[in-house]
C-alpha cells in the first residue's frame, strides 16, 4: 500500500518538473526588458544617483554664480566660454594651442615613467625591507618620516640635481608614489603565511623562485593597495609639479589659464583632473582585482 | 639498522630571557616501509617533533639520521603534509602538485614527463576531476588529499604527516584512512604521522610512539601493532588484539598521562 503511494507521487513529482522545464523555456522566451531587468536596474542604481545629485549641485552652482558681477563663473557662462575644450579634447592649432585631452596624455605620459619606476623599484626595495628584520629597523622609520613631505617640497632639489623640468617632473612622481608602494610591499611580505614558507623550504625553492612563486603572489593583494594610493598620489603631484615647471601638461595650463584669466577654462581643466584620476584608480583597482583573484586564502 | 633514527633530541624555544623545554631526549627508530603514529596530547611537542624530522625546525641537541645521513635541513626526501593543507591559494590544483614535480624532478624528467607523473599522482587520490579548480572551491578533505598527492609527487623516503585528517568530519575521515592505508600498501612508504585520534592510530599504524605531557615531553612507550593488513575497519572492531591495543592506547593517555590544563 504504502509503495502505491509512493509510485503515484514519483510519478506526479515528474510531471510537475515537465512542467515546471516548460515554464522555464516560457521565461527564456520573455522579451529583453524582462530578461535583462536586473542587470538594467543595477546599472540605473549606479548611474541615476550621481547624475541626479551633479544636476542639482550644478543648479545651486547656477543660482550662487548667476550674476554677472560674480566672482566665478556659472556652469552656463562656462560652457558658452569655453565649450570647445569640452567638446573637442583632440584639437591642434599650434604648439601651446592644443586640446585638453592631449595635455592629459602627455601629463600621464610623466605619470607612466615617474610611476613605472616608483612601482619597480618599491615593490624592490619593499621585499627587502619586509624580508629583513635589520632592513626593516633601519628602514622603516626613515620611510615613515619621508614619506610626508609632500611632493612640492622635493620639487627644487630634482631642479637642481637635474637641471631640467622634464626629468624633475618625473623624479617628484616617483618620488611622491613610491613610499606607499614600499610599505605595503613589506607588510604584505612580511604577512607571508609559515605555511607557504615551509612549502618553499621542503621543496628548496631558491631566492628567485621564492620571490616569483610564493613572494610576489602571496603578497599581491597589499602590492595593489600600495599601487593604487601610489598612482593616486603620482597624479595629485604631476598637476602640482607641472604648474611650477611648464610644458605642455594639464597642471601647466591651469597656470597658463590662470595668469591669462580665463577661470572656466580652469574648471574645465579640473573636471579632466578628476575624471582622469579616477579612471586611473580604477584601472590599478580592476588589474588588482585580476591578478590577485583566487590569492584570498581559505 | 633502522632507516630513520631520531638521536637523542632536546628541544628548547627561547623568548627573551624565558626558556622552555618542550622536547627531551626523544629516541627513535623507524625501519623502512614502516608505518609510525606519533600520539599525544595537544601542546605535548608532537609538531615540534616532526618538524625537527622535517629539518623545519632545528633540534637544540641530538639530531635525525635518515639513510645513515644526518638530516638538519628541510627537503624533498621529507615531504610534509601539512594539518591545514597549505597548498597555495592562487594555484590550481595541477599546479600546485606540478610545482612540486617540476622542482623536484626538474633535471630527471622530461616536460612531458612530469605532466604524466602529477596526472599520476593525483589519480591516486582521485583528484584529477579537479585539477584545474582551486583550493578555495573544494572541499575541506579534497584538499587534504591533493597536499597527499603533492607530498607523494616528491618521491620522499619518508612521508610526514601532521594531524593531516584533523579537521575533516569523521565519513571523510574514515574515508581518507582507507585511502592512505590502500597508498601506503601499494608504495611502501615510510610514514610519519601525528595523531590525536586512537582508533585511527590503531588502524594505520605498525607502531604507535605515545608522548609523554610537555614540557619536557618524551616518549612514554612504543606498542607494536601487529594486526595482518589489508586491515577492514569493521571486522576489526571486535578483533581482540585491536581491542587490547585500543585499551592500552587510551589507558596510557587516560589514565598515567591524562592532559593537564598548561600551568
Ligand atoms: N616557535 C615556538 N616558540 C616557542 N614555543 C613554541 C614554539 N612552537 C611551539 N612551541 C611550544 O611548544 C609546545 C609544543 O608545541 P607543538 O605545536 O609541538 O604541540 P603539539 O603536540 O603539536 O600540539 P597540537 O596537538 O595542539 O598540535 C607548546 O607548548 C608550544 O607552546
Ligand atoms: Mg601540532
Amino acid at each position: 500500500m504504502t509503495m502505491q503511494i509512493t509510485k503515484d507521487d514519483l510519478v506526479d513529482a515528474t510531471q510537475a518538473d515537465d512542467r515546471s522545464i516548460d515554464e522555464l523555456y516560457a521565461r527564456r522566451r520573455a522579451p529583453l526588458i524582462e530578461r535583462h531587468g536586473a542587470r538594467i536596474r543595477a546599472f540605473f542604481a549606479a548611474v541615476l544617483p550621481p547624475m541626479i545629485v551633479l544636476t542639482i549641485l550644478l543648479g545651486i552652482w547656477q543660482l550662487l554664480c548667476i550674476k554677472p558681477t560674480s566672482a566665478l563663473p556659472s556652469p552656463s557662462r562656462i560652457w558658452s566660454e569655453a565649450n570647445d575644450l569640452i567638446l573637442h579634447p583632440f584639437f591642434i592649432a599650434g604648439p601651446q594651442d592644443i586640446g585638453l585631452g592631449w595635455r592629459v596624455l602627455t601629463s600621464l605620459q610623466r605619470v607612466a615613467i615617474g610611476f613605472g619606476l616608483a612601482s619597480g623599484a618599491g615593490v624592490l626595495l619593499g621585499v627587502i625591507v619586509g624580508q629583513s628584520r635589520w632592513a626593516m629597523r633601519g628602514l622603516d622609520p626613515l620611510f615613515q618620516v619621508l614619506r610626508t613631505v609632500p611632493p612640492l617640497a622635493w620639487l627644487p632639489i630634482s631642479l637642481a640635481a637635474f637641471r631640467d623640468s622634464h626629468p624633475s617632473a618625473i623624479f617628484v612622481i616617483f618620488i611622491t608614489s613610491i613610499w606607499p608602494i614600499i610599505i605595503n610591499t613589506a607588510v604584505g611580505v612580511r604577512n607571508i603565511p609559515q605555511d607557504y614558507r615551509n612549502v618553499a623550504a621542503v621543496l628548496r625553492l631558491n631566492h628567485l623562485e621564492f620571490f616569483w612563486k610564493i613572494m610576489i603572489p602571496s603578497a599581491a593583494p597589499y602590492i595593489f593597495t600600495g599601487l593604487r594610493i601610489g598612482v593616486g598620489l603620482s597624479w595629485l603631484a604631476i598637476v602640482a609639479a607641472e604648474m611650477l615647471t611648464g610644458g605642455v601638461g594639464i597642471g601647466f595650463f591651469i597656470w597658463d589659464a590662470w595668469n591669462s584669466s580665463r577661470l572656466s577654462d580652469i574648471f574645465v581643466a579640473l573636471a579632466y583632473i578628476g575624471v582622469t584620476g579616477f579612471v586611473l584608480d580604477r584601472i590599478v583597482a580592476a588589474i588588482g582585482a585580476f591578478a590577485t583573484r583566487g590569492a584570498q586564502a581559505s | 639498522m633502522s632507516y630513520l633514527r631520531i638521536d637523542h633530541v632536546d628541544k628548547v624555544f627561547t623568548s627573551g630571557a624565558r626558556a622552555t623545554r618542550v622536547l627531551e631526549a626523544v629516541d627513535l627508530s623507524v625501519e623502512k616501509g614502516r608505518f609510525v603514529t606519533i600520539i599525544g596530547h595537544s601542546g605535548c611537542g608532537k609538531s615540534t617533533l616532526l618538524n625537527i624530522v622535517a629539518g623545519l625546525v632545528s633540534a637544540s641537541a641530538g639530531g635525525v639520521v635518515l639513510e645513515n645521513r644526518q638530516v638538519d635541513t628541510p627537503g624533498p626526501d621529507r615531504a610534509v603534509v601539512f594539518q591545514n593543507h597549505s597548498l597555495l591559494p592562487w594555484l590550481t590544483v595541477y599546479d600546485n602538485v606540478r610545482l612540486a614535480v617540476d622542482k623536484v624532478f626538474s633535471r630527471k624528467k622530461s616536460r612531458a614527463e612530469r605532466h604524466d607523473w602529477t596526472m599520476r599522482n593525483l589519480e591516486l587520490v582521485q583528484m584529477t576531476h579537479a585539477k584545474d579548480k582551486r583550493p578555495s572551491e573544494i572541499s575541506g578533505g579534497m584538499k587534504q588529499r591533493v597536499g597527499i598527492a603533492r607530498a607523494l609527487a616528491m618521491e620522499p623516503k619518508v612521508l610526514l604527516l601532521d594531524e593531516p585528517f584533523g579537521a575533516l568530519d569523521a565519513l571523510t575521515r574514515a574515508h581518507l584512512q582507507d585511502q592512505v592505508m590502500a597508498l601506503h600498501r601499494t608504495l611502501g612508504n615510510t610514514v610519519m604521522m601525528i595523531t590525536h585520534d586512537v582508533d585511527e592510530a590503531v588502524l594505520l599504524s605498525d607502531r604507535i610512539v605515545m608522548m609523554t605531557n610537555g614540557p619536557c615531553a618524551t616518549i612514554g612507550e612504543t606498542l607494536d601493532v601487529a594486526l595482518p593488513r589489508p586491515r577492514d575497519r569493521v571486522t576489526l572492531s571486535t578483533d581482540p588484539h585491536y581491542l587490547e591495543c585500543r585499551r592500552r592506547v587510551l589507558q596510557f593517555l587516560y589514565e598515567r598521562h591524562h592532559y593537564v590544563e598548561a600551568a
